[in-house]
């Protein structure tokens, strides 16, 4: 897909909680067409300790209305920076960057969508994708608390939603990986994003029980689009780039002990 | 308009702005943002005779003005190069160089002797300075007798532009300088990366995977800077300065201390298209200055 360096327009900027944020971009020329999976570099402007480019998935992209949405967690000052972003200031963005997730032929397949922390961000948008598409599909969410649950409400527009938390302050008490859905249901194909910890405990589910797998990593980048050679991840081909070849890999492709 | 055309020793770059070994892929990477055929001449990632898997994950941290990297020379080896990526790029209009890189000397001089037989490509930037591979690389541009047996051994095998690009992380850039000249190469390019490292304080543990790695960006310009100018006052063929070059003005301030051609490389990343701003920052100073060509500032430094 063409990528393109674009200056959006900040439409919105809605702080969830103290932690997450969600911008909503948009542009007075058509947005080119993103996928769920794939994910922009951001500038930010006026943090001096912030030098390059921060990588940050598409949560949502909405067509019709021609709105972008980003969800962000405020980790440092990058992101701090971009928090505090008003409606009608301008951001410089690349996109779309990476590859996307694959959709089964069958659309009776029984899908379920994984995030754990701020991997909710691509989450939402592919199960908005795969509704527009025919597809049904459970969400299972996890967090360390409740203030880490966020977005329920769109993600109940496009199926059921299961959640976790660590601290049991909002549905079942544990890891994504000990939810009660997982022992009375069975599925074809799983997605997840989240901590590695998590992503590797889910593809270990889901390896054991033969379900087809896809996980989306978020490695650090210089770049974002195949040129440092900084984000590489180890597969059965060698150090492939999580911006280029990624973020999204099966789990069969990655070295990981599961 | 001013002239914007420099030569490095028998070549002719339509314009003195060249892409960064490392920092630009094999160009095609960038063709969405801009047409890069405007670029004066393209520097392809690191190649070595086989196929490297490069270093562990993590290979990059950002610091203050910055980043520190340890990738490894990764790459498919040149055959693969000729084979799959050449044909790709040959007919792309500008100048490539390949950025040639070895373990042993005899590495060395079977991979410009494979390159030497791609008509399109019209020079190499022979890299004796990569600070992120355990052997070879930048233990030949540190030492003057070893820089001087790899560049004298490739300058017999190798008949086009031959430019040595030397690392910063030496006592004396001067006599390094001197040597490589005097082995015949046509042209020099430096900074490669200053060998730094960082820790993370709350784990504890190095922030890359080979502890120590290779810092760019505008952080190293000063340094750059420096060794460009001193460099300037040593050898007569020409040099191609690079160092956190950001903008124009950077640009501007190494043709001041001597270079007749830069690089660009790090701000790459964080603006694609910032060679085309660097090359029309520096054609509006040079018609601002009233200059005629580039050639008119190069060295010019008045003290
Ligand atoms: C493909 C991809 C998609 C991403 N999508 C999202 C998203 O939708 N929403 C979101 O909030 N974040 C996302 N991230 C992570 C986000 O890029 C980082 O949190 C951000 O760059 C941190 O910048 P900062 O300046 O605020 O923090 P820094 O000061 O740079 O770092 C603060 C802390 O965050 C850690 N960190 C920095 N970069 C990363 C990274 N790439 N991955 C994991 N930890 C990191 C650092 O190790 C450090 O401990 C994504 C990352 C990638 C690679
Ligand atoms: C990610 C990365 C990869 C690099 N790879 C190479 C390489 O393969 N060969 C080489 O000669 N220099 C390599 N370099 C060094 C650059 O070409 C350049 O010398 C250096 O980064 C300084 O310029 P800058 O500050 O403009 O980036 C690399 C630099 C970076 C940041
Ligand atoms: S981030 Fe630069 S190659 Fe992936």
């Amino acid at each position: 897909m063409k990528k393109f360096i674009l200056d959006l327009i900040v439409k919105e900027n809605e702080h969830i909680n103290e932690d997450y944020f969600v911008l909503k971009l948009t542009s007075n020329d058509k947005l080119p067409h993103m996928l769920p999976g794939q994910f922009v570099e951001i500038k930010v402007e006026n943090s001096p300790t912030t030098f390059l480019r921060r990588p940050i998935s598409v949560n949502f992209y909405d067509k019709e209305l021609n709105e972008l949405w980003l969800l962000i967690q405020i980790v440092g000052n990058g992101t701090r920076k971009l928090s505090e972003v008003q409606v009608g200031d301008t951001l410089n963005l690349i996109l779309p960057l990476g590859n996307t997730f694959s959709i089964p032929g069958d659309k009776n397949s029984r899908l379920l969508l994984v995030g754990g922390g701020v991997g909710f961000a691509p989450m939402l948008f592919l199960g908005a994708y795969l509704n527009d598409l025919g597809y049904r599909c459970d969400f299972l969410l996890g967090g360390r608390s409740e203030a880490n649950m966020v977005q329920l409400n769109e993600f109940k527009r496009y199926g059921e939603v299961y959640t976790t938390t660590e601290d049991g302050s909002m549905g079942e008490k544990g890891y994504v990986t000990q939810h009660s859905l997982l022992q009375k249901k069975q599925f074809d194909m799983i997605y997840t994003c989240g901590p590695t910890p998590m992503m590797q405990a889910v593809a270990s589910y889901a390896h054991k029980r033969n379900i087809a797998c896809e996980v989306s990593l978020e490695n650090m980048m210089a770049c974002g689009f195949g040129t440092c050679l900084c984000c590489v991840t180890d597969t059965v081909d060698g150090n492939l780039c999580v911006c280029t070849e990624g973020p999204v890999f099966n789990i069969t492709k990655l070295k990981w002990q599961i | 308009m001013a002239d914007l055309k420099v030569k490095l020793g028998k070549l002719q770059l339509k314009n003195p702005v060249m892409t960064a070994s490392g920092t630009f892929g094999y160009g095609t990477e960038y063709s969405d943002f801009f047409d890069i055929s405007r670029i004066g001449c393209i520097v392809v990632k690191g190649i070595t005779l086989r196929n490297r898997e490069g270093n562990a994950y993590p290979r990059m941290a950002e610091t203050p003005s910055g980043m520190l990297n340890a990738v490894g020379l990764q790459n498919r080896g040149i055959d693969h190069f000729i084979k799959h990526i050449y044909p790709e790029i040959k007919n792309v209009n500008t100048n490539i160089f390949v950025n040639v890189n070895g373990s042993t000397v005899e590495e060395y001089i079977e991979v410009a002797e494979k390159v030497n037989d791609l008509d399109k490509i019209p020079g190499i930037e022979l890299n004796i300075s990569c600070p992120n591979v355990k052997e070879g690389g930048m233990a030949f541009g540190v030492s003057c007798p070893a820089a001087a047996t790899v560049v004298r051994e490739v300058r017999k095998v190798y008949s086009k532009e031959l430019m040595v690009k030397l690392s910063p992380n030496v006592t004396s850039i001067t006599e390094i300088a001197r040597v490589v000249e005097g082995e015949g190469a046509d042209s020099i390019s430096l900074i490669n990366t200053l060998l730094g490292m960082a820790i993370d304080a709350e784990s504890r543990k190095p922030m890359l995977s080979t502890i120590t790695g290779g810092l760019s960006g505008p952080a190293i310009k000063p340094v750059a800077l420096r060794m460009v100018w001193q460099v300037a006052q040593e050898v007569k063929i020409p040099i191609v300065g690079m160092g956190g070059i950001m903008n124009a003005r950077d640009a501007i301030e190494f043709f001041l201390a001597g270079a007749s051609a830069v690089q660009i490389g790090t701000a790459n990343f964080i603006d694609p298209t910032v060679s085309m701003k660097v090359l029309e920052g520096i054609e509006d100073y040079l018609n601002r200055h009233k200059f005629n060509s580039i050639y008119d500032i190069i060295g010019t430094m008045t003290i």
